[in-house]
C-alpha cells in the first residue's frame, strides 16, 4: 500500500438525468500530501467525493483508494478512510463524546482505543469541555470540529474533507487549517474540497481545477498562479503629468511592464509578491513625491482562474478583474 | 472475517445504533410526554365515544367495549410506533448522518435494524401505558397473565415487521414528510379495514373478504384471543406467517435502498 497514490480516480462520469456531474474526470493523489479540489458549487466536488467514500459509484470508469479498488471493495476502503464535510453529520441529541465513541465502535475498535482516542481528539479539537454536552446545544463551529473528530477516530489513512470551511468564521477556518496541515505531518493524505483560491493555496500542494464536472486544470499552485499571471498592483494618480514619474519609480520592482489606462491615470503593475511588492511601490512612490489617489493589491480569484481558463466566469459576479481594463491601452 | 465474528459486528453494530435512538428518546423529555398521551388519548376517546354505539351491539366477555377495543386500539399504536422507523431514517438521511455511517466499516443492516429495535423498545412502554389506562377503565385479561404477555409480544413483533414497511418506505422516499403520508396511507385501510374497531361482519362483502385476510385484522384477532381466551381461528399463526413473510421482503428491500442511495 505504501507506494500506491492516495487515491486514483480515472475517466469517472456520473450523470443524473441530463445533469453530466462528472464528465470523464482523471486523477491521481500522492500519499501524505493535501490535495486541492477547488470549483464553483455544483462542479462536481462532492460528486467525486462521495465516489472516493463509496457512497455512490461511477457509471462509468475507476476509482481506487490506496490501490483498493473502492466499487468492487468498498469495505475495505471504508477501513482506510474518514469522511468529514459541510453539512456535519453527528447526532444532535448525543454529546461530544457519545458521538466519537459510538463511531469508534463502528469502527469496531476496542473499548480501550476508544477511550483513549477520543480524549485525545476531543482535546485536540477543543471540545474537552463540551464533551459531555448534547450536541443540539454546539455552536455551528463546534459540530463541524466534532465531525472532524469522529471522522478521525478511525485513524484513517485518507481524508476527505468536503468543502470543510465553507460558512465558518475566520477563528476557526484557521484552527481547521492548522489540525490538516498536523494531520499531514502526521502522514495522513488529505483531499481537500473548497471553493476558495486562497485555501487551496495556503494549504494544498497540488490542486485540481473543476468545472461543470471536468477537470480544467491542475497542478500546484505556483503553477496555477503562473497561468493566471500572478498578483498586480494598481495604483490611480492625481494628475497625468506624474505618470512617467511613477512609471520609473516602480520600474524595478514591477515583473511585466506596467499597464497605463486609456486616461493616463491608471497604472497597473504585474508583480511577483504580492505584499512585499506593494510596500516596494509605496515606498518608491513616496520617494517620488507622489501620493496615490488609490492604492490596491489584486490577488488572483477563482473567478480569475475561471476567466483566464474557461474564458467564462465562475459565477455571475461583476468584478471584472481590473488589469483586463488597460489590456490594448497605450503604454 | 470469520462468519462468527461477521454475526458479531452485526450485534454490536445494531445495539450501537439502538442506543443511539434511544438516547433520542431520552433526551427530548417533550417526546417522551406527547407519545404518552397519544395512545391514552385514543383509547380513552374511543372507548366513550364509540363505546355506547359499538359496546351494545358486540358479544364480549365481560360485555365491556374496552375489552374488544384495546387489542384494536393497542395495534394501530404500534403501528404508529413502527411509522416512526421511516421518518427517523428520512431524517437522519437529510441530515447526513446516513452518509457517515455509510462511510464506515459498518455492518449495512445495522443502521435499519438499530432503528426499528428502538422503536420496538418504544412500543414496549406504549404497550404498557396502554394497559394501564385500559385496566383503569375496565379492561382485564380473562385468559391469565401469561397469554396476556404473548398478546403483548406479537403485536410488538408485529410493530417490528411494520418498522421494515416503514423503513423501506423512509430509504425510498428520504424524505420525512412524504415517509409520514405514505405510512398513513398504508396504516388507515389496514387499521379501519379490520376487525380493529368493529366486527368485520357489518362491512360491505367485497370489503369483508380484504379485511378478513390482511394482517390487521389477524393481529387484533390473535391480540384479543390472547387477551379475552376468545377461539383465535388460527389468527395467531397467521399473523406470525404475515410478520415472516414481511420480514422476508421488506429487510432485504429496506436495506438494498439503505446501500443504493446515492
Amino acid at each position: 500500500m505504501s507506494d500506491q497514490p492516495a487515491f486514483e480516480v480515472k475517466n469517472v462520469a456520473k450523470y443524473y438525468g441530463d445533469v453530466h456531474a462528472l464528465d470523464g474526470v482523471t486523477l491521481k493523489a500522492e500519499q501524505g500530501k493535501i490535495f486541492g479540489l477547488l470549483g464553483p458549487n455544483g462542479a462536481g466536488k462532492t460528486t467525486l467525493v462521495r465516489m472516493l467514500s463509496t457512497l455512490s459509484e461511477p457509471d462509468r470508469g475507476s476509482v481506487r483508494v490506496l490501490g483498493i479498488d473502492a466499487i468492487a471493495h468498498p469495505n475495505e476502503v471504508r477501513n482506510v478512510i474518514g469522511l468529514a464535510g459541510q453539512f456535519a453529520a453527528v447526532d444532535e441529541y448525543l454529546t461530544g463524546q457519545e458521538n466519537i465513541n459510538m463511531v469508534g465502535k463502528l469502527y469496531h475498535l476496542p473499548s480501550r482505543v476508544i477511550k483513549q482516542r477520543s480524549k485525545e481528539l476531543l482535546e485536540r479539537l477543543d471540545l474537552a469541555k463540551a464533551a459531555n454536552r448534547v450536541v443540539h446545544t454546539y455552536s455551528g463551529g463546534m459540530r463541524r470540529r466534532l465531525d472532524l473528530g469522529a471522522s478521525l477516530v478511525g485513524r484513517p489513512k485518507i481524508l476527505f474533507l468536503d468543502e470543510p470551511t465553507t460558512g465558518l468564521d475566520p477563528r476557526t477556518r484557521l484552527d481547521l487549517w492548522k489540525i490538516m496541515r498536523e494531520l499531514v505531518a502526521e502522514g495522513t493524505s488529505i483531499l481537500l474540497t473548497t471553493q476558495y483560491l486562497e485555501e487551496a493555496d495556503e494549504l494544498a500542494d497540488m490542486i485540481a481545477v473543476i468545472d461543470r464536472g471536468k477537470v480544467i486544470a491542475q497542478g500546484t499552485s505556483n503553477h496555477l498562479k503562473a497561468m493566471l499571471g500572478g498578483d498586480v498592483v494598481e495604483f490611480e494618480l492625481h494628475k497625468i503629468g506624474q505618470q512617467e514619474e511613477a512609471l520609473k519609480a516602480v520600474g524595478s520592482i514591477a515583473k511585466k511592464k506596467p499597464i497605463v489606462s486609456e486616461d493616463g491615470l491608471t497604472i497597473t503593475v504585474p508583480v511577483n509578491d504580492g505584499s512585499k511588492s506593494l510596500m516596494a511601490i509605496v515606498r518608491e512612490l513616496d520617494r517620488a513625491k507622489i501620493e496615490p489617489v488609490a492604492l490596491a493589491l489584486h490577488r488572483p480569484s477563482l473567478d480569475d482562474v475561471f476567466l483566464t481558463i474557461t474564458g467564462t466566469k465562475a459565477s455571475a459576479v461583476a468584478k471584472a478583474p481590473k488589469p483586463k481594463r488597460g489590456r490594448g491601452a497605450p503604454s | 472475517m470469520s462468519v462468527g465474528k461477521a454475526i458479531f459486528y452485526q450485534v454490536s453494530d445494531t445495539w450501537e445504533i439502538t442506543k443511539r435512538n434511544l438516547y433520542r428518546y431520552l433526551r427530548l423529555p417533550r417526546l417522551i410526554f406527547f407519545s404518552s398521551v397519544q395512545p391514552i388519548m385514543f383509547l380513552v376517546l374511543f372507548n366513550f365515544v364509540f363505546g355506547g354505539a359499538i359496546g351494545a351491539g358486540t358479544a364480549i366477555p365481560g360485555g365491556k367495549y374496552i375489552n374488544y377495543l384495546l387489542p384494536g386500539i393497542l395495534t394501530q399504536m404500534i403501528m404508529f410506533g413502527g411509522m416512526q422507523t421511516g421518518i427517523g431514517l428520512a431524517r437522519d438521511m437529510s441530515s447526513g448522518i446516513i452518509d457517515r455511517f455509510r462511510s464506515l466499516p459498518m455492518s449495512r443492516g445495522a443502521v435499519l435494524a438499530g432503528r426499528a429495535f428502538a422503536d420496538t423498545i418504544r412500543n414496549i412502554f406504549v404497550a404498557i401505558i396502554m394497559l394501564v389506562v385500559g385496566t383503569l377503565l375496565g379492561f382485564r385479561f380473562h385468559a391469565g397473565y401469561l397469554d396476556g404477555l404473548a398478546m403483548v409480544l406479537v403485536i410488538l413483533a408485529w410493530g417490528f415487521a411494520f418498522s421494515w414497511i416503514a423503513a423501506f418506505l423512509g430509504m425510498f422516499t428520504g424524505d420525512e414528510e412524504t415517509a409520514q403520508l405514505a405510512s398513513f396511507v398504508i396504516i388507515f385501510p389496514l387499521v379501519f379495514a379490520s376487525a380493529a374497531f368493529v366486527p368485520i361482519q357489518t362491512m360491505p362483502h367485497w370489503l369483508q373478504k380484504f379485511a378478513a385476510n390482511q394482517p390487521v385484522t389477524f393481529a387484533t384477532n390473535a391480540a384479543r384471543s390472547l387477551a379475552l381466551g376468545t377461539p383465535s381461528n388460527g389468527a395467531v399463526w397467521k399473523l406470525l406467517l404475515w410478520i415472516a413473510g414481511i420480514l422476508i421482503v421488506f429487510i432485504p428491500l429496506a436495506v438494498y435502498n439503505y446501500r443504493r442511495r446515492a
